[in-house]
């Protein structure tokens, strides 16, 4: 069946265009669950997710968990500190005793890139990558993607990724994500937090946020973290904010109405003007509503898991 | 493989006339047509409930609302047939509490599809009376319901296959029975 998902969802880069789609336009009537007095189908009964959480997460997990309590899943929380594990050894080892208490998905976020990949070799279950180090965080592109789409055709649109892309797996799986559906993709921030080769990927480079409003019919703004001014990255946030800052006189100057979106937590005041996140072209909390809905259909569309036998089985319903 | 053979049961006239009269049948069994409420299943049931819609409007003047359901997640087979793609939203008008709602679907066969429904009603609220009007009854049933409105009844066996063409969806009324078309059953 084109578009069927396999057994895990590890990030942006290794589906489809076509699986993309799917996953978009199954995510479509998600949206109404959540509207409804009893925001609950029984699709998921009796499915076991485990949400295996190795870094703090706040936003991500509660709509993961919404998603699948929406779907009448079944859900374990483990919070796994950060200082307690070593990579490796140990998810080996938490891998085998998921396994041996029979759970069907495992929702996961590491702080080591690979992670995902890592464990989904490991189990049979169902393994989401729920953000694994600086690699990917493919259901934020994913409801990125539905956001912009909500309000625009993804092909041929300009999207803008602006800040630290260097730690970012939100711009890798926004990346990969709209090359695939056909998008012109650009990066912006200071050359110390932009990878190095981005171009070969086809991806465009702005130094300056000016240019980067002028280009882009979107634009995605990242979170700029303490840390990497901690680190040397760059001078100060108030630098930043100078030089890179998403304000309103720099839309202002735009020549057309820009998209902003912005995956969260904001930093008001560094990478973004609070006038700007609050604005008419903010659809920040959009997103928010959008990643059940996406989560929900990522969800629902592994759960099934065989589909070899979906292909067979085509067609043999109530006619 | 069997040859298949496909018979013609109703074409656009006859269709008419069974929707006339299906919309007669309803109006009959609802002792208060203010409460009524049409709700199609995804996706001909949807259509069949607009033309039922307007052929009550003539008879009675009356707007009756009417709703859609998508009973996808409320199906039983998920772990036998894998997730299949979603064809619409649900959405439905008007509160159902102390209204008459009907279930309109192109075709009853197993039955499973109306116990998802009845199942996902059920989410939405709590009628004062479900009905179910169905516009072509095949037989086959593995649950224990049964339609109050049918349009026509047509005996099949397991292997043969019911379709509904309507104008909306695919440029043409009929019903045609595919005798044998139902590959693997």
């Amino acid at each position: 069946m084109s578009g069927a998902l396999g057994k895990d969802l590890l990030g942006l880069e290794y589906i489809t265009a076509d699986q993309i789609r799917r996953i978009l336009d199954t995510a479509e009537p998600f949206k109404e669950i959540s509207e409804r007095a009893i925001k609950k189908v029984p699709v998921l009964r009796g499915k076991t997710i485990v949400n295996l959480f190795f870094e703090a997460s706040t936003r991500t997990r509660i709509s993961f968990e919404f998603a699948e309590k929406r779907l009448s899943a079944d859900t374990v929380n483990v919070a796994a500190s950060g200082s307690s594990v070593t990579k490796g050894e140990t998810l080996v080892d938490t891998a085998r005793n998921l396994e041996a208490m029979r759970i069907d998905m495992v929702v996961m976020r590491h702080m080591s890139s690979g992670a995902a990949k890592f464990l989904a070799d490991r189990i049979e279950s169902s393994v989401i990558n729920a953000g694994d180090g600086k690699h990917e965080h493919p259901t934020q592109g994913l409801l990125d993607l539905l956001t912009i789409r909500d309000h625009r055709p993804i092909e041929g649109t300009k999207v803008c990724i602006v800040g630290d892309v260097l730690h970012s797996r939100v711009a890798r799986s926004n990346i990969w994500g709209l090359l695939k559906l056909g998008a012109e993709v650009a990066v912006c921030g200071p050359r110390s937090l932009l990878p190095l080769g981005i171009e070969e990927l086809g991806v465009r480079c702005f130094r300056r946020v000016e240019e980067a409003i002028e280009w882009a019919d979107v634009l995605n703004v990242l979170r700029l973290q303490l840390e990497r001014m901690e680190a040397g990255y760059i001078p100060s946030l108030r630098e930043y904010y100078r030089v890179f800052g998403v304000t309103v006189e720099r839309l202002e100057k735009a020549p057309r109405d820009l998209l902003i979106l912005h995956p969260g937590p904001m930093n008001r005041g560094v990478e973004i003007d609070s006038r700007v996140a609050d604005g008419p072209h903010s659809v920040i909390l959009g997103q928010v509503t959008n990643g059940v809905a996406v989560r929900m259909a990522v969800l629902y569309l592994l759960a099934g898991g065989n589909p070899d036998l979906a292909e067979a089985a085509k067609g043999g319903a109530d006619r | 493989m069997l040859p298949t053979e496909r018979q013609l049961l109703l074409d656009e006239g006859a269709i008419a006339r069974t929707l006339d009269r299906m919309a007669q049948d309803i109006l009959s069994q609802t002792p208060d047509p203010s409460r009524l409420v049409l709700i199609g299943v995804q996706r001909r049931g949807v259509e069949l409930a607009a033309r039922l819609a307007r052929a009550l409007a003539g008879t009675s003047g009356a707007e009756v609302p009417r709703g859609a359901l998508d009973i996808t997640l409320y199906r039983d087979d998920l772990e036998v047939v894998g997730p299949r793609p979603l064809v619409g939203e649900t959405h439905l008008p008007v509160a159902l509490e102390g209204r008459h709602a009907w279930i309109v679907d192109d075709v009853l066969f197993s039955g499973r599809t109306v116990r998802a429904a009845l199942d996902e009603l059920a989410d939405f609220g709590r009628p004062a009376r479900i009905g179910l009007a169905v516009l072509v009854d095949r037989g086959g049933r593995e649950l224990p319901i049964q339609a109050d409105v049918v349009g026509e009844r047509v005996p099949t066996s397991p292997g043969d296959r019911v379709d509904v063409f309507v104008r909306e969806l695919d440029g043409r009324d009929a019903v045609e029975v595919v005798r044998g078309g139902r590959a693997g059953s």
